[in-house]
């Protein structure tokens, strides 16, 4: 109990601190005086003799700091340091407010991209055991990876023993009548087996059963969290209920739990059974390959046994079902398998890497400019310093003392930081490109809480230590003798080191942020194909049983189109099956007359005939498509330019026959016409070549399609129109959604969001950098030129001109920038391998990027070197020689 | 600055503790009695002394209080307590041990 015994015994003497030192002066006093009487009675004189006994008895003051020493606590001196380093601070609060505020922006920065960069690279799904969850493609010939035909799915389930379950889905769109306005959710069709293969449990109700999951099978339907709470109040009696969707009654059997993030489609707020026909008749969708498919590995197994496992299941059920398969393009050569966090995150990898580059230049940039500073200030504090070595400070004393005034700097910065990292988050999230997983996931939590702190302690101490070595080092004495005349060139040399790092680093970002720029200035002078301006686009769907029919369908896009069209500002109005840069993708097979059993594929445009000038694709040759292209009629086919030059080299493509989608490589369906080719458009995205493409009347499709997107070509402002646009639509018929309703230009822009993402992130860390770069020449400089004012005036007094003297300045401050610019060229031409995958259009070694970054990168460092360089050729040399 | 140890380290809470064991005496008293008994050989300093009987008092081993002196002054009077004692005794055979110890290097070598 001795330790808590003293423990008390402190504390009391913490409370009673004033009567404590009163009481150990009264017992000095006494001792004095009892030595002072004896020296008395041995003979002294009296006034000797109290002389003699204050030498005898020593320094008090010592005395009672060495008792304060044992009865105080550790934290005492501490708070004492603490309290030093507070007024330090406060008297200088430009210089508190400069740093603190780098390494705020610095710590944010980096704190806000951790936040966002974590959960999609480095955090495990919100699964169980989710490294066993696979994500599975059919492999083609070649390699490549291919959605996966239920039928494949049914061979894998049913034959697999390395794998505990799978589970396929597609997207799933239904719609509910609301009260007022008709509202279409994002869901999922899912085989039975979708939530055990994730490892997730309804919260309310039960999951789906084999049962659920029969052709034809009972309408059941499973709820998110979200939408229970949002449209049923969350209320625990809707289990069993029944809700519409789609003009079906639905059984809702349970709600999934609020924490549960549905990685494979984020959006989705209603689950229901796949239902597709397990006997497999061929001809059917389940030869289609449009299903995404996972499954959990089972314990101890590997992907590669999986694979080969599967691999050879699927060579024999592909022998199984020869019929089936050669509707879908033959049996997959086999299988991908991969971890389904591997999956999700491959495409944005190598810019959240490149992001998460960039940003670590950052915080060293900004470590490198608070080290500048306190350097700076460490150099005019050496007085200070040495003064107080002198009074019996000891090494170890001063060191902390620095050290506590730099983590005091960075716990303030890194706070400061931290809520800059929150706003930093909500700003990256609302950035981010919408193809990015687990954007839900991003916040600042407490792993990315734990790793700003840990930054805020390392950037201090080792910014403190910096300072702190410096003016331990060397002699005290002869600091204390020269006093501030001429500060120690030893801090110089390291402030000069910092520099070069800076203007090194600054060049790396500002290189990077350049290569991305050039690549999206490249990639949006890509001719699309058609004119994005002043074209309003959006998606209008058919829901509920009156569009059984092809007939209500055609009437309904027809009706809907002619009263856009009656809209004041449109000046022309179209629909189509895919809408370029959208994000659609739809290809289907095109067989051409005269070229064997071979089969092409194109894009398919099933469009109203007034498309193509509506979009203002150009016509190379024929004729474009009109009203008498319709039912009843010869079928009138356009195909894109390259598509008709690959088949057709040099000869004209008008004229010649084809058969298209299901009918393409059935001998009993007929040919049908081209009358036109049309100019490339891009489908996928700008950086992706033109692919090929035919475009065919919705009349004269096999089927009615019932999602058709809309394009409006307006005469002013697309977006203004929308809603009166709306309206008219409704006015054909009030209950069918209305979504995605985007300008053409807002989606070409979306299109290439990745690159314009890690473009704003990085070219905003390399505007940060340039800044902090040039304030550190400036201050390095500026420095320098303060301390050799004196230099200076001699300089002067003996005959330099203003001239040498400013070229003398300037030439120190470039000599450091290029000497950076050299070393930063040499990081910049490494850091942009990192960068490849991203760039377009451009080497990685652009030179024009280069040159212009060097370019701006000098001439920000001359200026920043112009400044002092001015101030020092002002310097008046009768005033510096007299201040000596 | 430092203060050049008078003793062996450890010694003076030895010397402090069998002072006191004998009677309860004031910082100077004990002062006086360690350089009276060691026949002037040992003087301690104020400078150790306080900062020392600060530890054991700390510790346990002393209590102190205000009392008067013989010539009527106001003196804190410092008196071992039953730990005291005990450390006391503690610290007496860690001390011979040390001291035989060296005694035999010294003889053997």
């Amino acid at each position: 109990m001795e330790p808590l015994a003293s423990f008390f015994q402190k504390f009391r003497i913490l409370l009673h601190r004033e009567r404590f030192t009163q009481e150990l002066d009264e017992e000095m006093a006494f001792h004095r005086e009892q030595v002072e009487e004896k020296l008395r009675v041995e003979g002294m004189n009296s006034e000797d003799a109290h002389h003699a006994a204050l030498r005898r008895v020593g320094n008090t003051t010592q005395l009672r700091e060495q008792t304060h020493d044992i009865v105080g606590f550790a934290f005492e001196s501490v708070l004492q340091d603490l309290r030093y380093a507070l007024r330090q601070l406060c008297k200088n609060p430009i210089y508190t407010a400069t740093v603190v505020l780098i390494l705020a922006l610095g710590i944010g920065a980096t704190t806000a991209i951790f936040s966002a960069v974590n959960p999609v690279l480095f955090k495990t799904l919100p699964y169980p055991e989710a490294r066993r969850i696979m994500m599975l493609w059919e492999r083609q010939e070649n390699g490549a990876p291919l959605f996966v035909t239920f039928a494949t799915f049914r061979g894998a389930e049913e034959r697999s023993r390395s794998f505990d379950a799978f589970a396929v889905m597609k997207p799933w769109q239904p719609t509910m009548i609301g009260h007022t306005q008709p509202e279409r959710f994002e869901g999922q069709r899912v085989s039975a087996n979708y939530f055990r293969v994730l490892g997730i449990r309804p919260a309310l109700g039960r999951d789906f059963e084999p049962a659920d999951d029969l052709h034809k099978g009972p309408r059941v339907v499973l709820l998110s969290d979200s939408l229970w709470r949002r449209r049923f109040a969350g209320d625990a009696s809707i289990i069993g209920q029944q809700i519409t969707l789609d003009g079906d009654l639905h059984t809702v059997i349970g709600v999934m739990p609020a924490s549960f993030e549905n990685v494979l489609a984020a959006a989705a707020q209603l689950w229901a059974p796949l239902q597709y026909d397990p006997s497999l008749p061929p001809d059917s969708r389940e030869w289609g390959h449009h299903l995404r498919m996972i499954g959990r590995l089972h314990e101890g197994f590997s992907k590669l046994q999986a694979r080969s496992e599967l691999d050879m299941i699927l060579r024999t059920w592909g022998q199984l079902h020869v019929r089936g398969y050669d509707e879908s393009g033959g049996p997959p050569a086999g299988v991908l398998v991969g971890q389904l966090q591997d999956d999700l995150t491959r495409d944005v990898k190598p810019a959240l890497l490149a992001v998460l580059g960039a940003v670590g230049l950052v915080l060293l940039i900004a470590c490198v400019n608070v080290t500048n500073l306190l350097l700076a200030r460490g150099a005019q504090r050496s007085n200070e310093f040495a003064l107080r070595a002198a009074l019996g400070a000891s090494h170890a004393r001063l060191t902390r003392q620095l050290l506590t005034e730099s983590l005091l700097l960075a716990v303030i910065g890194g706070a400061i930081g931290l809520l800059v990292a929150r706003l930093g988050v909500r700003a990256v999230v609302a950035l981010v490109p919408a193809g990015l997983p687990r954007a839900s996931a991003m916040s600042v939590d407490g792993s990315v809480f734990a790793f700003a702190l840990a930054a805020t302690v390392i950037v201090g101490t080792l910014v403190g230590l910096v300072p702190a070595l410096q003016s331990n080092r060397g002699d005290l004495n002869l600091a204390l003798h020269q006093f501030s005349r001429v500060a120690g060139g030893g801090h110089h040399g390291m402030r000069r080191t910092l520099v070069v790092a800076e203007v090194a680093l600054a060049l790396i970002l500002l290189v990077s942020a350049g290569l991305l720029l050039r690549s999206l200035q490249r990639l949006f002078s890509l001719d699309p194909g058609f004119d994005t301006s002043h074209l309003l686009t959006m998606q209008v769907q058919e829901s509920g049983h009156h569009y059984d029919s092809d007939a209500n369908r055609l009437l309904f896009f027809k009706n809907a189109l002619d009263a856009v069209r009656a809209v004041p500002g449109v000046i022309s109005a179209d629909f189509t099956s895919q809408l370029p840069l959208s994000g659609d993708y739809e290809v289907y097979g095109v067989q051409f007359e005269d070229q064997g059993a071979t089969k092409e594929a194109g894009f398919r445009y099933a469009v109203t005939p007034g498309y193509v000038q509506t979009m203002r694709i150009p016509l190379r040759g024929g004729r474009v498509l009109n009203d008498r292209d319709t039912t009843g009629m010869p079928t009138a086919v356009l195909i894109s330019e390259s598509f008709a030059n690959r088949m057709f080299p040099g000869q004209d493509a008008i004229g010649r026959r084809v058969r298209l989608g299901p009918d393409a490589g059935h001998e009993d369906k007929p040919w049908v016409t081209i009358v036109g080719v049309v100019g490339d458009v891009k489908q996928q995205s700008l950086a992706l070549a033109a692919e090929d493409g035919f475009y065919i009347p919705t009349t004269q499709w096999p089927w009615a399609d019932d999602v058709l997107s809309l394009v409006v070509r307006t005469k002013g402002d697309a977006a203004s129109l929308a809603p009166s646009i709306r309206t008219a639509i409704w006015s054909v018929d009030k209950e069918q959604p209305i979504v995605r309703i985007a300008t053409m230009e807002s989606l070409l822009n979306v299109s290439e969001a990745q690159r314009r993402f890690t473009l704003i992130l990085l070219a905003s860390f390399a505007l940060v950098g340039l800044v902090l770069a040039a304030t550190g020449i400036y201050g390095v400089l500026s420095g320098g030129v303060a301390e050799r004012t004196r230099e200076i005036g001699i300089r002067a007094a003996l005959g330099a001109s203003r001239r040498a003297i400013l070229g003398l300045i300037l030439g120190q401050g470039m000599k450091l920038a290029v000497l950076g610019v050299v070393i930063g060229l040499i990081g910049a031409i490494l850091a942009s391998r990192a960068l490849v995958s991203l760039l377009f259009g451009i080497s990685r070694l652009d030179p024009l990027t280069y040159f212009a970054v060097i370019g701006l990168l000098l001439g920000v460092a001359a200026f920043a070197c112009w400044l002092p360089a001015s101030r020092a050729a002002r310097v008046d040399p009768a005033i510096t020689l007299r201040a000596e | 600055m430092g203060n050049k140890p008078d003793f062996m380290p450890g010694t003076l809470d030895l010397l402090i503790l069998k002072t006191l064991a004998r009677a309860p005496l004031h910082g100077y008293g004990i002062a006086l009695a360690i350089k009276r008994l060691s026949d002037d050989v040992l003087t301690v300093e104020e400078g150790s002394l306080y900062p020392a009987l600060q530890r054991l008092l700390l510790r346990g081993w002393v209590k102190a209080e205000w009392k008067t002196t013989e010539t009527n002054r106001r003196a804190r009077y410092y008196t071992l307590t039953a730990a005291g004692h005990k450390q006391l005794g503690i610290e007496l055979s860690q001390y011979e041990q040390i001291i035989a110890a060296i005694g035999r290097v010294l003889q053997n070598a």
